[in-house]
């Protein structure tokens, strides 16, 4: 046979011998520790990854509830102000009615006493007019009656207008 | 590619004439090509720069360790040492005679073993520096030889383990890891200029192949051997009347490492080859002239093997891993034909 293809008792026990105990240190020294520091790492890596998608979660979670809290402090300030407002104007509404009502009220007031006084001033201009018209009509009456003679007239014109029958 | 080849045969066979006609012409390509792929037991570097490596026997004398350096004289010619003779690259016991020449256990650190040891000290000083590197800088970004290596050793986790085995691949896992930086580390240093055709030799292709093979076997499941001994969707004649599929089956259990076996031993050797033809050309046509074009060639070639190098490992880790995920792959269907690889049993399903 060829030497080429004849195989070699010496040199396969040398392989043998030589390639168990390469197998065997280098899986104790060199291919276990280095598989164990890959899949370590890889296992960090895809740790620090699944965190930093956890934080962005967080992050955008956090960030959407600030959105939240600010609109809502937003919405709460419309309130309150359209709240102020409306109350604000309530409050001059009332004041402008209760004014224009006490307003009322007054003029009505005073247009009573007016009223009133009017009726008293003109109650004792009546009177004061009676006691002069009746002073005026003593006096008349008392000028006119000094004689005897317009005393009887008179008593006659009376007498004729009162037609005794 | 097809049009090199047809241009590369053509110059082969055509030096080929060349050398025959040249009488007396002391290089042979042939030879020389042999002698640089096959093992040796010393490194030969460049001329007169050799390096011997230690002789290990075991036989009838008990253990004998030498140097190969007391098998030359001084004139570099082969001379008997302690009883024993090398010829043709083997050593025999120096009065055994005939065709089949008896030998005693040889466990010399050949140049293939040596290479192999040197490619063993690279491997752990490089992994076991990464590993510590790993501990240093731990939960960190890699650095330096770390970053290198950790997208081939992820790519080898992720592209090749889980997605051929499935969620058991976590098993597999150092034995890929391994031969790929085996066969990849061994590739390339066969490629370095006086490097051993390591990978290339099928002693060693053979070994890989057996360990992928073992551990098939060991870890198939029960309807891996269900799938062998009961394929589904076959009529039941051709199961238990006439065995074919089960035939078919078994021999499919050792035609894919055997596949893994010669693709390795194939690819290597034959870049090792077509480099050192390009090469043997200088020599052959003894002209400086057709220099520039081998090495041309010889450098075109080298970078196509430092891709070799690494696709070879590829595909055996990837082959490899297919297997396994085979025979560990759960099948809800029965008669669901897919098994991870295969040509095989596809072709047998038909």
């Amino acid at each position: 046979m060829n030497p080429l293809v004849t195989p070699n008792v010496g040199l396969l026990i040398w392989q043998v011998i030589t390639f168990l105990i390469v197998l065997l240190l280098l899986t104790k020294f060199a291919w276990k520790p280095i598989m164990a520091a890959l899949r370590e790492r890889e296992n960090n890596i895809d740790e620090a990854l699944r965190m930093a998608e956890k934080a962005k979660l967080e992050m955008q979670a956090l960030k959407s509830d600030n959105e939240r809290l600010l609109a809502e402090a937003r919405a709460e300030r419309e309130r309150i102000l359209k709240e102020a407002s409306e109350a604000a104007t309530h409050i001059v509404e009332t004041a402008k009615s209760k004014a224009s009502e006490e307003g009322a009220r007054m003029v009505e007031q005073a247009r009573v006493s007016i009223e009133n006084e009017k009726k008293a001033a003109l109650t004792e201009v009546k009177n004061m007019a009676a006691t002069l018209s009746i002073d005026i009509a003593q006096k008349l009456i008392k000028r006119e009656l000094q004689d005897e003679q317009a005393q009887r007239a008179l008593v006659q014109a009376y007498l004729q207008e009162t037609h005794l029958s | 590619m097809k049009k090199i080849l047809v241009f590369l045969f053509a110059i082969l066979s055509f030096s080929a004439q060349a050398a025959e006609s040249a009488e007396g012409a002391d290089f042979n390509p042939g030879d020389m090509i042999m002698h640089h792929i096959g093992d040796d037991y010393t490194w030969h570097f460049a001329d007169g720069l050799v390096l011997p490596l230690p002789v290990i026997l075991y036989g009838e004398n008990g253990l004998d360790v030498f140097m190969s350096s007391n098998f030359y004289d001084e004139n570099h010619q082969l001379q008997p040492y302690k009883g024993y003779v090398m010829e043709h690259g083997h050593i025999y016991y120096a009065n055994s005679e005939g065709e089949h020449k008896e030998g005693p256990l040889d466990l010399s650190i050949t140049k293939n073993v040596a290479s192999m040891l040197l490619s063993v000290l690279l491997l752990f000083l490089v992994f076991l520096s990464i590993a510590g590197a790993y501990k240093k800088n731990r939960g960190k970004a890699p650095r330096g030889l770390q970053s290198f290596f950790e997208p081939i050793i992820i790519f080898i986790r992720d592209e090749i383990a889980k997605t051929n085995i499935g969620p058991k691949y976590e098993r597999y896992m150092p034995y890929l890891l391994t031969i790929f930086f085996f066969i990849w580390f061994n590739n390339l240093l066969g490629l370095m200029p006086g490097g051993a055709n390591l990978t290339g030799n099928i002693t060693v292709t053979l070994v890989l192949a057996v360990m992928t093979l073992l551990i098939t076997v060991f870890s198939g499941n029960k309807s891996y051997w269900g799938h062998i001994f009961n394929t589904p969707g076959v009529p039941w004649w051709l199961k238990w009347g006439i065995p074919i599929m089960p035939l078919v089956e078994v021999i499919g259990i050792f035609t894919k490492p055997f596949s893994l076996m010669v693709r390795l031993f194939a690819n290597i050797t034959a870049g090792h080859i077509i480099i050192l033809s390009l090469f043997s050309l200088i020599f052959i046509f003894q002209s400086v002239a057709i220099g520039p074009v081998s090495v041309a060639f010889a450098t075109f070639m080298n970078f196509l093997e430092l891709f070799v190098a690494l696709l070879q490992a590829y595909i055996f880790t990837l082959l490899s891993a297919m297997y396994f995920g085979g025979a560990v792959e759960e099948h809800d269907h029965h008669d669901d034909m897919g098994h991870g690889d295969a040509p095989y049993a596809v072709d047998a399903h038909h």
